[in-house]
């Protein structure tokens, strides 16, 4: 290689490494806030804000699925199948996707006793795609 | 190792490379057109629907080759730019020229059929998250190589920008593929990776491979009739291209 372009190739290595170093920085720097939302951990951790409009997000848990008699008013426990879990109140339609021991992603405020009160509410699908008949053979697991 | 290079010098050689390629791109046109109606027809047709999704989950079929494609041009971008600020190749300047739209185009698509599939699975069509975020990012990258080529008529300098451009953005392409599992996101993580298992289902998994494999060979051809385009225009001058408008003239 010639000197010149071996002194090129050097500029473009360093330019290269540079900006992944800066955007890596920056991107470790905002972790946090580049987060879309608050896991149940953080949420029963008290890392939170409380009375704020937060996102937070887990798994819809087995059995707390709750429709009150009238209205739309509904409430379900989120986790995150590890120990963590808070309770959620929604007043509203549903996502199609929505069911127990699905992902979901609520946008609204905790209050202080760590009760969530959503706004709105999302279903996260997973990278699991599957024909039906085949779920009911075991990968309901 | 002389033969690589001698092809190296030669695809350098507009000449060389307009007359060399004509060929190619109706090929490729054929075969990206064929692999692309039997993945769409297998996967919007054949194909079961998704356990929970039901049909909005083939959307798929044309969203994940549209983004991985988006990505793969960026990155062939980023390559060509560095073969152009290090060996002064004018050919991959041309390269840049021709496949930034084509990118724009792939990401643009890969944009609306995720925001088409969010609605009804997610319950919104756009949620601010890393991933979608950083599409959005490669969108305005593939817009800002396309409007700093036009803001830069010396041909020489503006090639060289669009290079730099090209090379400093790729470090955006790690942080979408794994905006997923860095970060927290509405969006789900890869269901194809190169360490585990498809956690598609094989019936569903053959026709995205047929569409993604399709729309690589076709972007391929539409990137090669671009540069030939391209070639011309740069080229117009000189007496071959003279020769080829005369004949065409006749």
């Amino acid at each position: 290689m010639r000197p010149i372009r071996r002194q090129r190739l050097a500029v473009v290595l360093f330019l290269l490494f540079g900006s992944a170093l800066t955007i890596g920085v920056v991107l470790f720097a905002l972790q946090e806030n580049i987060d879309l939302f608050y896991e149940p951990q953080k949420i029963v951790g008290g890392e939170a804000p409380i009375a704020k409009r937060i996102r937070a997000g887990g798994m819809v848990e087995k059995g707390s699925l709750d429709f009150k008699p009238e209205g739309l008013g509904v409430s379900f426990v989120l986790s995150d199948l590890r120990g963590s879990r808070f309770e959620v109140r929604y007043e509203g339609l549903l996502p199609g996707l929505f069911r127990e021991g699905q992902g979901v992603l609520v946008v609204g405020q905790l209050d202080a006793s760590r009760v969530f009160y959503a706004k709105e509410v999302l279903a996260k699908h997973d990278e699991n795609y599957m024909p039906p008949e085949l779920v009911d053979m075991g990968a309901e697991s | 190792m002389g033969s690589i290079k001698d092809v190296f010098h030669r695809m350098g050689s507009p000449r060389f490379f307009y007359h060399g390629s004509s060929l190619w791109v109706r090929g490729l046109y054929i075969g990206g057109t064929l692999g692309l109606i039997i993945g769409s027809f297998w996967g919007l047709a054949l194909a079961p629907p998704d356990k929970y999704q039901g049909d909005s989950f083939r959307i798929m079929y044309i969203h994940v080759p549209s983004a991985h494609l988006a990505e793969m041009v960026y990155f062939a971008c980023a390559v060509a730019g560095f073969v152009y600020v290090v060996w002064r190749m004018k050919m991959a300047d041309v390269f840049i020229a021709a496949a930034a739209p084509v990118g724009a185009i792939l990401t643009l698509l890969s944009l609306a059929s995720g925001i088409l599939w969010g609605m009804p699975t997610w319950g919104t069509g756009w949620v601010w998250d890393m991933r979608t975020t950083s599409v959005l990012v490669l969108l305005f990258l593939f817009f800002g190589l396309i409007a700093l080529r036009q803001a830069i008529p010396r041909l020489d300098r503006a090639a060289y920008s669009v290079a730099i451009l090209a090379l400093v953005g790729v470090v955006n392409i790690p942080i979408i593929k794994y905006s997923v599992e860095w970060f927290t996101t509405l969006h789900q993580p890869a269901s194809i990776t190169f360490t585990n298992e498809p956690t598609i289902e094989t019936s569903m998994l053959w026709p995205l491979l047929f569409n993604t494999t399709g729309l690589y060979i076709f972007i391929a051809g539409v990137i090669l009739a671009a540069m030939r385009v391209e070639v011309l225009k740069r080229e117009q001058a000189t007496e071959w291209v003279r020769d080829i408008t005369r004949s065409m003239q006749r």
